[in-house]
């Protein structure tokens, strides 16, 4: 069976990208340019059993995603900046009681209210560290609506397997540009589910690591009658400020991430023999790039090109990968500089870098990175 | 005759078929239950409550109902009133 | 006969983390004996907290709990409750978690209307912290952070529920403890949002502070200067001029969120 085509704006493929993952539960609150993700699931949600609902704040629409995700359904909320910023306390809680749940921030220019209808990338270091204390992070970052849909269907699969929330970072250049997408048919593409207790409920630990290291989690209201605290806590869900169990704890919550980088880390990289100049990027400015990398062959300029689909965890391995071939790595993003010290720190110093940067609102273009490219060719 | 008899953290104490258990453990000696129990059954002791005049308990449950820490537990012989 | 608190209290979580003298233990086995009144089932009841004294009540009895962050145990029981709306959903928040850092959740879900029983344990006072004054510290009286008095004006939230819309509104106090059973059973039952104010006590953090008595001074006071809303009709005004109403304030049928939203549901040919 083939798929279905549609004309798709980003943030519609990924509504419907979650509705395929098996999203059940939609909480948000109106923010520019995410807002078609909530209008959209609006329609869509009750349509299949599901439940949409706008709260009252950004911070209750990720709470109640939460909430929903302990009674076992698939639970998504849509934000930008300034609705991020909001999410952050939450999320750690989410982090730290292990609750799958998946963020969408369609990204904005900022600090503060900043530019709503003006695309940017400058949130990519808020969803590393953006809620306090040590957490895991996962972000994506897909680049066009086609890659948006697949993306928040693997942001589910990811964020379900290893009970941790995931961000899928996109802006408002992709979040509202329309592209011809293939939905694909049911069953094409692996859907996960979250590990859930095999044991009978007296025997139940819900964070119980003897058969590895992330625990079954039971739904609300199945008969495992459990505690769930933003506390620190033992294998039984209990507080505990025991030194001996807080640390091992608190590193399993990263390990789940760092011993599952096969699962999480993709990207994509594009050789071209004896190349010494490369570019990492990712989202729309990945596009941009892309076509600056064409003109620059065209002047006879070679360029490697690294796109960055994952951008938390880090693919360390392939800036490396490019940093042992080239001289020079270009890493155009809409900020002022945060994913080009993320490449700086993985290289070590292994090649040269330097930025594209802008946060105007409008698009770094193909140009303005090539540039780049003649000046450092 | 009333008797008292500890039997681990609980102190147990008998009169006919009405029993007042106090958990020791769990009492915070804050006089709650001392101050209104209407018929003056229930003194402090060492910080503990500690049942005096079980004789006069006339089950009104108030003790137990207004004790913030469980400590307390009338296990009356279903008779309101005086036990004789 | 005893009331089995053990059947619905943990295994070896007692005694609780709460002050000699407060009277959250006193609430809190109102809410027990209100749940066995009312005869929910364990696996099917979800009780939840934000953060503060009253917040830590879910880690002592035996249900789906859930302790989240401060002021949000609503949004989270908005999530719980619409995902599965045949949950028995409780919240469960002292005066400042309830009303100042989770006061816009409060009127919101007293907005909405959703199937949830709200009981704030309402003692005045931020305890968990040291005792700084809350949104329900009376004008004039001391706490850590208001050292020449307070300033501000306290909510009643008796009125602030009402005004903000839900659907059923008593109060109570921790001296009135079987009222309060009833009032949070009534609440269980009601179809809607149900705020339950229980007054209680801080003798610690609060009561200390501005010279009120002992932990039975305290819960003597609310005896004498309370009273029932049927009574004080009847009564002489002056009777009942400077007390605190108790009583069923609101309890009006009203549709619930949840129903509105399997309409909704079965409107569109929705199916799970």
């Amino acid at each position: 069976m083939s798929g279905k085509d549609v004309f798709y704006q980003g943030n519609e493929a990924c509504a419907e990208g979650a509705l395929y993952a098996g999203c059940r539960f939609f909480a948000g609150y109106p923010i520019t340019p995410s807002t078609e993700v909530a209008e959209f699931l609006a329609r869509r949600l009750p349509t299949v059993g599901g439940a949409f609902i706008q709260m009252e704040d950004e911070i209750a629409a990720m709470a109640a995603i939460i909430g929903a995700s302990l009674v076992g359904k698939k639970s998504l909320t849509s934000t930008s900046g300034p609705g991020f910023s909001l999410k952050m306390e939450n999320l750690g809680f989410a982090c730290l009681t292990e609750v799958p749940c998946v963020i969408v921030n369609v990204m904005r220019g900022g600090p503060s209210t900043g530019l709503p209808t003006g695309p940017s990338q400058s949130d990519v270091m808020q969803a590393r560290w953006g809620t306090h204390g040590d957490h895991p992070a996962i972000a994506l970052a897909p680049d066009s609506v086609q890659e948006i849909f697949t993306e928040t269907v693997r942001a589910f699969n990811i964020s379900e397997r290893l009970r941790t929330p995931v961000i899928l970072l996109t802006d408002e250049i992709i979040g509202h540009m329309r592209e011809r997408i293939t939905i694909p048919p049911e069953g094409e593409l692996e859907i996960w589910e979250r590990p859930r207790p095999t044991v009978p409920p007296d025997q139940y630990k819900p964070y119980d690591i003897s058969e590895g290291i992330i625990p079954p989690m039971a739904d609300f209201g199945s008969g495992y009658r459990y505690h769930v605290t933003g506390l620190n806590h033992d294998e039984t869900g209990f507080p505990t400020n025991n030194p001996s169990l807080v640390q091992p704890e608190e590193e399993r919550l990263m390990a789940k991430v760092t011993e599952n980088l096969d699962l999480i880390q993709k990207y994509e990289y594009f050789e071209k023999p004896k190349a010494r100049i490369g570019i990492v990027s990712f989202g729309s400015s990945a596009r941009s790039s892309r076509a600056a990398i064409r003109m620059a062959e065209e002047e006879g300029i070679k360029v490697d090109f690294l796109r960055l689909i994952t951008l938390w965890p880090f693919p360390t391995d392939a800036a490396v990968q490019m940093a042992d071939k080239v001289d020079m790595i270009i890493v155009p993003e809409m900020n002022l500089g945060q994913m080009i010290e993320e490449v700086q720190r993985s290289i070590a110093g292994k090649a040269e870098t330097v930025g594209v940067n802008r946060v105007d609102g409008d698009p770094i273009t193909p140009t303005q990175i090539l540039d780049r490219i003649r000046e450092v060719a | 005759m009333a008797k008292s008899v500890r039997k681990d953290e609980t102190v147990v104490t008998e009169y006919g078929d009405r029993k007042i258990n106090v958990i020791t453990r769990y009492c915070k000696g804050c006089d709650i239950c001392v101050a209104f129990c209407p018929v003056d059954v229930l003194e402090m002791k060492d910080f503990k409550v500690h049942v005096a005049r079980i004789e006069d308990c006339t089950e009104c449950m108030l003790c137990e109902v207004r004790c913030p820490d469980f400590a307390i537990e009338v296990v009356g012989s279903g008779k309101k009133g005086k036990a004789k | 006969m005893a009331f089995n608190y053990a059947e619905y209290i943990r295994p070896g979580k007692l005694p609780h983390i709460w002050c000699p003298g407060c009277a959250h233990g006193t609430v809190m086995k109102s809410i027990i004996r209100a749940i066995d009144r009312v005869g929910l089932e364990k696996d099917r009841t979800v009780i939840v907290s934000g953060i503060g004294c009253a917040s830590r009540m879910p880690g002592y009895v035996d249900f789906n709990t859930l302790h989240t962050t401060h002021g949000r145990s609503l949004p989270f029981s908005t999530g719980v409750k619409l995902a599965d709306p045949g949950l028995n959903v409780i919240a469960v928040a002292g005066d400042g978690d309830a009303l100042a850092i989770g006061g816009n959740h409060f009127i919101h879900t007293c907005r909405r209307n959703i199937d949830i029983t709200l009981i704030v344990f309402n003692n005045n006072i931020y305890g968990m912290t040291g005792g700084q004054f809350s949104p329900t510290t009376p004008h004039g009286k001391l706490a850590s952070t208001t050292p020449y008095g307070n300033p501000d004006y306290a909510f009643d939230v008796v009125e602030l529920a009402m005004g903000a819309g839900a659907s059923y509104v008593s109060r109570s106090t921790a001296y009135h403890a079987i009222p309060l059973e009833r009032q949070i059973a009534d609440g269980i039952n009601h179809k809607g949002f149900s705020v339950i104010d229980a007054l209680c006590t801080c003798p610690t953090t609060y009561g200390r502070r501005n010279k009120l008595g002992s932990a039975v001074d305290m819960i003597g006071w609310f005896k004498d200067n309370t009273v029932g809303i049927k009574a004080a009709g009847k009564l002489p005004p002056e009777k009942v001029e400077g007390k605190i109403l108790t009583g069923v304030f609101r309890k009006e049928e009203k549709p619930e969120y949840c129903d509105e939203y399997a309409k909704i549901i079965e409107k569109t040919g929705g199916r799970s």
